[in-house]
């Protein structure tokens, strides 16, 4: 009894001692780093998808089809051809990236600014689609009502399309954050590899595998699960929580 | 009978609101043509299923756009194709209750029923809600949900939240077919009389010919998407005799 007490003390210290160095060996700037990109990105990007996704399901226009088209190539884009893409446009080669510079000061390109750019463009998929999956699934019959009683598109979108597609709203939220958290073509291309500007938790963790550090990769991608799963955690809690009760009220409702 | 018509606006009244549309429209493989005048304060449009009368009242609500045509409520023109003008359904003065109630299932009865009243304060608000809910014989059925209420009761609540704008026009897609006969005819009558206080013209629609009798002065008899008649009830269902008294018989 005496030596299990004593193996389970010194397992807890080394636990102990494993979560210490793991705290104190973390690059805690390429953390917080990639928490704050894929913090703007997604403000970013529902400020963006939202009104593109309510467009693309309520518009008419035969246009739509090829904005829609246009709105997923992202994601079938491998991400270092868009990194690529946009370091040439974004450069000094190009009318744009000239001007932007002219405007900023400084190049779009390895900045921060620029990563947010790239990040954007590249989880702008992954914020569209579950808004127009959500946004769809909503009875057209409630958006006729909504709009005889006299809303426009901004009051039909805020008051009945993103309540009743709330769930698809988190997804939107949930997704684009992991995406960008997780994103390494882009950033690389685009970004390069700047402490404290550009250089995210998957960057680091390719160079630490690059360098061999094995011990130290291993840290990076257990935080980088940790915080994937902690996250779907959330969604599917949440979704949960409020699924079932809103499908109980839906089989009490057809009950009576 | 059409003809006929032409002449009832001189015994009723100028400012009497007058509904006139000419309309050639789409919906799939159906294909809706009429031309019209309502001059009645209470018009049914009468006809199977299948006849374009839901087609006719998203058309004159706005939902839908006509391929061409015209659609004026008290000379007010609400769609020309003509010079590409189409109101949007909120700002017509059009009400519709289909026949799907539709309540905004995320909202009380009571917030369903404030939904069209904007920029209105917080107690005229709350006056008009209960006004309507009354009307409607829905007062105590405010603070639910819709998803506790009965098919009847959300078609009550459907009709105190169209009518809370103050619309000139309300549009009925046969919508109380989810009320028994008796509460049925009770709301008819209490609708009809505060929608002529209120000088508020309507058109329903309905495949039943009992209710064409019950509240029409005027009906308009539709068919595979064309106008088979317009005039009094009795007249033009009189046409319609040997198919309703069938029905009559079957009911």
């Amino acid at each position: 009894m005496g030596a299990g007490a004593d193996a389970r003390t010194t397992a807890g210290l080394e636990t102990g001692v494993a979560c210490r160095s793991l705290l104190m060996e973390m690059d805690w700037q390429a953390f917080a780093l990639s928490l704050r990109l894929a913090t703007v990105t997604t403000a970013i990007l529902l400020a963006i998808a939202v009104p593109l996704a309510a467009l693309l399901v309520l518009g008419r226009s035969r246009w739509l089809a090829a904005l829609e088209a246009l709105a997923t190539l992202p994601m079938v884009l491998p991400p270092t051809v868009l990194g690529f893409f946009l370091l040439v446009l974004l450069g000094p080669r190009t009318a744009v990236g000239r001007g932007i510079t002219a405007l900023l000061g400084h190049p779009l390109a390895f900045s921060f600014n620029g990563l947010v750019v790239g990040s954007v463009i590249y989880s702008l998929p992954f914020a569209v689609q579950p808004l127009v999956a959500g946004f769809a699934s909503v009875d057209t019959a409630l958006v006729d009502a909504a709009r005889l009683l006299g809303a426009g598109p901004v009051r039909v979108v805020t008051s009945i399309l993103v309540p009743l597609a709330r769930r698809s709203l988190l997804a939107a939220i949930v997704l684009s954050f992991l995406h960008t958290i997780g994103e390494f073509g882009v950033v690389l291309m685009l970004g390069g590899d700047i402490p404290g500007s550009t250089r995210t938790l998957s960057i680091v963790l390719y160079n630490q595998v690059e360098n061999f550090d094995y011990a130290a990769a291993n840290r990076t991608a257990a935080i980088l699960l940790g915080m994937s799963v902690v996250a779907l955690a959330l969604i599917y809690s949440n979704a949960q929580r409020h699924g079932g009760a809103s499908k109980t009220q839906e089989r009490g409702a057809r009950r009576a | 009978m059409r003809k006929g018509t032409g002449a009832r606006p001189k015994r009723k009244s100028a400012e009497r609101a007058v509904l006139e549309f000419s309309l050639d429209a789409r919906r799939g493989s159906f294909h809706l043509q009429v031309e019209c005048a309502f001059h009645s304060d209470w018009t049914v449009v009468f006809g199977p299923s299948g006849s374009g009368k839901s087609t006719l009242l998203r058309l004159l609500a706005g939902l839908d756009r006509p391929i061409r045509g015209r659609i004026a409520l008290n000379s007010r023109t609400l769609t020309d194709t003509a010079i590409g003008l189409h109101l949007a359904p909120g700002r017509r003065s059009t009400a519709l209750v289909a026949q799907q109630p539709a309540l905004f299932p995320h909202l009380s009865v009571a917030a369903n029923v404030a939904y069209g009243l904007r920029g209105l304060d917080h107690a005229t608000r709350a006056a008009r809600v209960e006004e309507m809910l009354a009307l409607a014989g829905a007062t105590d059925l405010a603070g639910r949900r819709p998803q506790e209420l009965s098919g009847g009761e959300a078609q009550r609540v459907a009709l105190a939240r169209a009518l809370a704008p103050a619309p000139r026009l309300l549009l009925l897609d046969e919508p109380f077919s989810a009320l028994d006969g008796v509460a049925s005819d009770a709301l008819l009558e209490r609708l009809q009389l505060w929608l002529r206080k209120n000088a508020v013209q309507a058109v329903m629609a309905t495949h039943d010919v009992t209710d064409a009798l019950a509240t029409s002065a005027e009906v308009l008899l539709l068919r595979e998407g064309r106008v088979i008649a317009l005039g009094p009830a009795a007249q033009v269902l009189a046409a319609e005799r040997e198919r309703i008294a069938l029905r009559l018989r079957t009911i």
